[in-house]
């Protein structure tokens, strides 16, 4: 049995050397997030989509450095605040979009809204938003991947309210007892919703899939080429059959719990909003990286700028242009056919 | 005092929200009653996400308004353990469709503890939470599963339709020693309706006339009242005179006015949210075929919400959900005019 690692606080710069190609990359992916984040609040303000959403603005070098440490076929599942983790797992701008506004070309075709995009050609086994559902989902599948002898390797992404579902606690048991090729990763962002997790959550979070013997890692979530690094380890143990892995990445989310939780106020204060923005922004903190130690001139970072603006906009004319699904289509879908 | 919507004396009466007179019942039987207290996911400040209980936690403090960890299993089974020891706990589950992670609490122990214990132990709690579809919030935030617990021996249920109902069956709730399941129409909490100054209950298990007729009997619950009066008032343009009967509690079940009203009209309609499929308008029309068989000019027609998970498009969400269009539809067939 592996014993459990835990490394200790403190940035170690050397390890997280990427390629300058790899950075880039990442780069753009969270700069797309970003940018289609910023899209779906402005369409909920303008009271152009149906519903809420829940942003991911803020957390976006988790889902993008642990999917950049994954394959293509490998399996992630997701949460309400899902829309990173489609994105960067391979989802379409404008087939989320669609999806947003309950379009037909969406990758739900309409049914499944913000909340549950599933894109099971890009290994996204769908968004969940009963919180810990997705734990129940990546153990499943990492099953799977394990019996049928896959090589696969399966993502659980919740925030740090899941830890408060006896759920994961069966799962964690079995898949350490079972060697399964998940990864846990819990997005640290401090609330469940209007609650600080400390007021909600006993002891260390660490200490928990410790207590089962995983490997667990916590580490802070803004610098995407630590977490791909960090992810990037763990996955290669959990994928060479060393069992379950447990990453917490400590972050923050900008916005609301919704789109629609403007108030802030009285659960969490400007100057901690202002200070995460300032100083931990995950796109800034690669950007200065590339620009300071890679030479890459602020005039290409403007362009990934530009090229991902375009593309969002486009994605969004697509999607709000594309036709909404055929009124028959309620019951198509409810059984296997 | 028992009072009925028609004994009304409208001088001494208030206009208020459905979310205020639920406020208002929990604000008094907590001050009458020490041993009340409510707990559940951001109850206290944040007043739960829908805001209904604004304001508790100010007179009340964090000890009678407990916000806990995302863990409706636990918090659930802390609830029926502390009723079953002298206290009247409020458990908000925030949304219906969390009600399976409470489920087992809820079925295997509050509804039968007092009699598996030959009548020694009580379980006086209440479970709070949500019903109904139309707020685009998809599969999993729109189900009304009031119909499970309506099947269970040793559980009441409670599905008010106005602030006046939801006050004065709040009331009787919290004083009763049996398990109540309490569902509160999530899109209804801004009706505004009157209630009177002076302290009022409503008793479970009779059911109101919410307007009286005499060519159509409209039974309907909670979210479909507002539907059923808006059917009533299309079909008197017409010249058919609906009565709209509201049992206001799922059990237990007013069958004495129910087949009243069959008996005098002759044709009945049963209009609930619930999935029609072994739902709620199939026990009520049972009751009514059985009591008022030799009266009636037609079968019972029923009206539940579309047997499919709740889609996120609005173009599919729209038809899942009983319309007063459909009803004036199917009241003039029954009618035959
Ligand atoms: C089982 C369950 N209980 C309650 C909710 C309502 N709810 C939605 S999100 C949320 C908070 C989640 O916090 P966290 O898991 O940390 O994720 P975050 O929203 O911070 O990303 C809650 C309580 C839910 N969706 N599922």
């Amino acid at each position: 049995m592996s014993e459990p690692k835990m490394e200790p606080a403190g940035r170690n710069e050397k390890s997280f050397e990427v390629s300058l190609k790899r950075a880039l990359r990442m780069y753009r992916q969270m700069v797309r997030i970003r940018h289609f984040e910023e899209r779906v609040d402005n369409l909920y303000k303008t009271a152009q989509m149906p519903g809420l959403a829940h942003l991911y603005i803020g957390e976006e070098a988790i889902a993008v450095g642990v999917c950049e440490a994954l394959g293509k076929a490998d399996y992630i599942s997701s949460t309400h605040r899902g829309h990173g983790h489609c994105l960067a797992k391979g989802a379409l701008v404008g087939r989320m979009f669609a999806e947003l506004l309950g379009k037909k070309p969406g990758y739900c075709g309409g049914k499944g809204g913000s909340m549950h995009i599933a894109d099971p050609d890009s290994g996204n086994l769908g968004a969940d938003a009963i919180v810990g559902a997705s734990a129940g989902v990546a153990t499943g599948a990492a099953f799977t991947s394990k019996k049928l002898g896959l090589g696969k390797v399966a993502v659980a992404f919740f925030g740090e309210g899941a830890l408060g579902q006896g759920l994961l606690y069966e799962l964690m048991n079995m898949a350490a007892l079972w060697k399964l090729p998940v990864l846990y990763v819990c997005e640290n962002n401090m609330y469940n919703e209007y609650t600080r997790y400390t007021e909600t959550t006993a002891g260390q979070l660490e200490d928990r899939p410790l207590a089962f013997g995983i490997q667990t890692k916590r580490i802070g979530g803004q610098d995407v080429r630590e977490v791909y690094r960090t992810a990037e380890e763990l996955v290669k143990d959990v994928r060479a059959g060393q069992g379950p892995a447990f990453l917490i990445c400590d972050t923050y989310r900008y916005y609301g719990h919704h789109v629609g939780d403007i108030n802030r106020s009285y659960y969490r204060s400007k100057e901690e909003e202002g200070m995460w923005k300032k100083e931990r922004d995950p796109i800034r903190i690669l950007g200065a990286w590339l620009t300071d130690t890679k030479n890459v001139s602020p005039e290409t970072l403007s362009k990934i700028d530009k090229e991902v603006r375009e593309e969002i906009e486009s994605g969004l004319e697509f999607a709000k242009n594309a036709p909404y699904p055929d009124p028959t289509e309620v019951n198509a879908n409810v059984y296997a056919e | 005092m028992f009072m009925q919507n028609n004994q009304v004396n409208d001088e001494n009466m208030r206009e208020i929200s459905f979310a205020e007179a639920i406020r208002e019942a929990l604000a008094e039987e907590m001050r009458r009653d020490p041993t009340v207290y409510i707990m559940g996911e951001d109850v206290a400040e944040a007043g739960t996400p829908f805001k209904v209980l604004l304001g508790l936690v100010d007179e009340f403090g964090t000890e009678r308004v407990v916000d806990t960890p995302i863990s409706e299993a636990g918090f659930s089974a802390i609830g029926v353990g502390s009723a079953m020891t002298g206290m009247r706990p409020v458990i908000d589950i925030m949304f219906g469709d969390f009600l399976p992670l409470a489920m087992e609490q809820i079925v295997n122990r509050a509804a039968k503890i007092h009699y598996m214990s030959g009548g020694k132990l009580r379980v006086p709690i209440v479970f709070r939470t949500t019903l109904g579809a139309g707020r685009r919030s998809a599969a999993q935030h729109s189900q009304s599963l009031h119909a499970w617990f309506s099947h269970i021996p040793g559980l009441k249920v409670a599905i008010p339709s106005t602030p006046y109902d939801a006050k004065g069956l709040w009331k009787t709730a919290i004083r009763d020693d049996s398990p109540v399941i309490f569902f509160e129409d999530k899109m209804m909490y801004s009706l505004k309706g009157l209630v009177p100054d002076e302290e009022y209950t409503i008793p479970f298990g009779l059911a109101d006339i919410k307007r009286s007729g005499k060519d159509i009997t409209l039974v309907a619950t909670s979210s479909m009242v507002q539907v059923a009066l808006d059917a009533a008032k299309k079909l008197e343009e017409i010249g058919l005179s609906a009565e709209v009967v509201d049992p206001r509690t799922t059990w237990p079940l007013d069958k004495k006015t129910l087949i009243a009203s069959a008996k005098k009209t002759g044709r009945v309609i049963v209009i609930d949210e619930g999935y029609e499929q072994y739902g709620v308008t199939a026990e009520l029309a049972a009751v009514i075929a059985e009591g008022a068989f030799y009266y009636l000019d037609a079968p019972v027609r029923r009206f539940g919400a579309m047997d499919v998970p709740v889609p996120f498009s609005p173009v599919l969400e729209d038809q899942t959900i009983p319309s007063a269009e459909q009803i004036v539809e199917a009241a003039k067939d029954l009618c035959a005019v």
